[in-house]
């Protein structure tokens, strides 16, 4: 028998009156992925999220982690998973420690996880402080350390590093990184592609609360191989011999550069032209369209 | 799973500023009514002042019993308000919900401990009014007989009665903070919830004084009405009559309160 996905969702909607949240939402995350659920704020990630965690439930269709479903039964469906969605909450009148210990409490132990964990994300000298006090970083570990203390075989995370320094998030991604160098399976959901970009295998782009594409990332980026980018001394006239040379395709000139698709031949023959009429090259880069460039493709409805 | 919840749902309650709030009333309310009583000595053939009130100077037995009398109006309601009227509502405040409901607790033991701790709150707020009382009551008039409406009872009868009258009291305070829990679970606003909690309190008072309604017969079925039943085991023969209907009236308003607060609990999206 084949083991169940950590995360399948089957048609999957929410709607609150006339908006439609999520709409006919289908993915599946395998053992092992770090699956990056990216688009922009308000696209239905955290919603979806949501009915993943057992906290809102779907209006149609299904979701099951590892096999069991969060909305009949949130305990059997939430026994191998942690995560949070927006920012991690706690009770402010308890120190850091005390809220772990609560959860620890409720997931039926005694807390023995709790100084591993909180030395992971680097809180244990803060721990016997007040969360009241505690900083928007500083909430984001703990809620990392909670989810940890579960020892979870798959971790939803909702924008981790948002509102984080640059070292801060730096050290938030390492520590995804090393996670699922340990054989956690990670959904993380943001809206920043750098971050899928370092991080995940797989991706599913989802926009006004619909799949645009789902599938590997490396897929995604490949889909932009045969084309260059060429910043010239005299942008208009490089484009016009672009589109006169045999073999170049999709000219188009953006930002002050030109883009193009071409075979590697006929890119070289551009350089030649581009030299023998004088036109100065700065850079003639390949794979132009970043992952940030497919985003914008396929939500605004080029892809 | 449901002990461990109830034990932390304790353990939070003792780590927040109203419920000392609530407890604190609870004790120094007993102590404002007895410098009162020093203060300006109610004369015992006074007819217009409460009878244990007329014997408050000759002993300070009858203290207790006069915090029930008095607490019933508006200060055991806003003490059970306080804290059973956020118990669920904090944890929208705080939103702590998608916190707690994505461990391995179930809704319905979080509900049910949230509940058993807010009831706890209810009788601890109780047994330190009667301890305060008896104490401060105690401290100022002594600790002699109590005349009842029947006859006079030695010091010991008259503490069993004390903490019979505290036990009959304690289910409609019970009562009323089951509608807080509810009107926490579906407000989301703990200012709502208790706020709402004392209204519904005040409005089922005002039946004493309405002309359109059969007083008699509303108050009946009031709620608020039951927490003067403890004063029927102060008659000889003992009337358990008004006894049962309390305890009766109490559930009466709990257990739906409760019923339709779980099914709420239970089905709500914790989207906050």
């Amino acid at each position: 028998m084949t083991a169940a996905a950590p995360v399948e969702l089957r048609g999957l909607r929410k709607t609150y009156g006339e908006l439609v949240a999520v709409d006919d939402v289908t993915l599946t995350v395998a053992a092992g992925d770090v699956y990056g659920y990216l688009g922009p704020n308000g696209a239905g990630k955290t919603t979806s999220l949501r009915m993943m965690l057992g906290l809102i439930t779907p209006t149609e269709g299904e979701v099951r982690l590892f096999g069991e479903d969060p909305i009949a039964d949130p305990v059997a469906a939430l026994a191998d998973v942690a995560g949070f969605v927006e920012e991690p909450a706690f009770y402010p009148y308890l120190t850091g420690r005390r809220n772990l210990e609560l959860l620890a409490a409720l997931d039926g132990s005694d807390g023995e996880r709790i100084d591993e964990v909180l030395r992971l994300v680097e809180l244990d000298g803060r721990a016997g402080d007040r969360v009241r006090g505690y900083s928007h970083g500083m909430r984001q570990r703990l809620g990392l350390a909670a989810a940890l203390m579960r020892r979870p075989r798959l971790l939803l995370l909702d924008e981790p590093t948002t509102g984080l320094d640059p070292a801060g998030m730096r050290d938030m991604r390492d520590l995804v990184r090393r996670l699922a160098g340990e054989g956690i399976t990670i959904l993380l959901s943001t809206h920043l592609m750098s971050e899928v970009e370092q991080l995940c295998n797989r991706l599913a782009i989802i926009q006004l609360g619909r799949i645009r594409y789902e599938g590997e990332l490396a897929d995604l980026v490949a889909r932009a191989d045969g084309r260059y980018r060429l910043d010239a001394t005299d942008p208009a006239r490089a484009a016009e011999i672009c589109r006169a040379t045999p073999g170049i395709r999709d000219v188009s000139e953006e930002d002050g550069s030109v883009r193009f698709a071409a075979g590697a031949a006929a890119a070289a023959t551009v350089s030649v032209r581009l030299a023998q009429d004088g036109i100065g090259v700065r850079a003639l880069v390949p794979g132009g369209r970043s992952l940030e460039e497919r985003f914008f493709e396929i939500t605004e409805g080029e892809g | 799973m449901t002990g461990r919840a109830y034990a932390w749902e304790v353990r939070k309650l003792a780590a927040q500023r109203r419920t000392y709030l609530g407890l604190a009333a609870a004790a120094v309310a007993p102590i404002v009514l007895v410098v009162a009583i020093r203060v300006r000595p109610p004369h015992p053939t006074d007819p217009g002042s409460p009878f244990f009130l007329r014997y408050a100077v000759d002993s300070g037995l009858a203290v207790p019993l006069l915090m029930l009398l008095f607490a019933s109006v508006w200060l055991f309601p806003l003490v059970a308000a306080l804290v059973a009227g956020d118990i669920v509502a904090a944890e929208d405040g705080n939103r702590t919900l998608k916190t707690i409901l994505t461990r391995s607790a179930g809704r319905g033991a979080i509900f049910v401990a949230k509940v058993a701790a807010a009831f706890t709150y209810v009788l601890a707020a109780l047994l330190t009014m009667v301890v305060t009382s008896l104490v401060a009551g105690g401290l100022s008039s002594g600790i002699h007989p109590l005349p009842t409406f029947s006859t006079v009872v030695s010091p010991s009868r008259a503490l069993l009665l004390i903490a019979g009258s505290f036990a009959v009291y304690a289910l409609p305070a019970l009562g009323i903070a089951a509608i807080a829990v509810l009107f926490s679970t579906i407000s989301r606003n703990s200012a709502a919830a208790v706020v709402g909690t004392l209204l519904a309190a005040l409005l089922m008072q005002l039946t004493q004084i309405l002309p359109v309604l059969d007083s008699g017969a509303a108050q009946r079925w009031m709620l608020t009405t039951q927490l003067q039943a403890w004063q029927a085991l102060f008659r000889t023969p003992l009337d358990w009559a008004p006894v049962l209907h309390a305890a009766y009236i109490s559930v009466v308003y709990a257990v739906p309160a409760l019923a339709v607060a779980w099914v709420h609990f239970l089905r709500r999206d914790v989207a906050g």
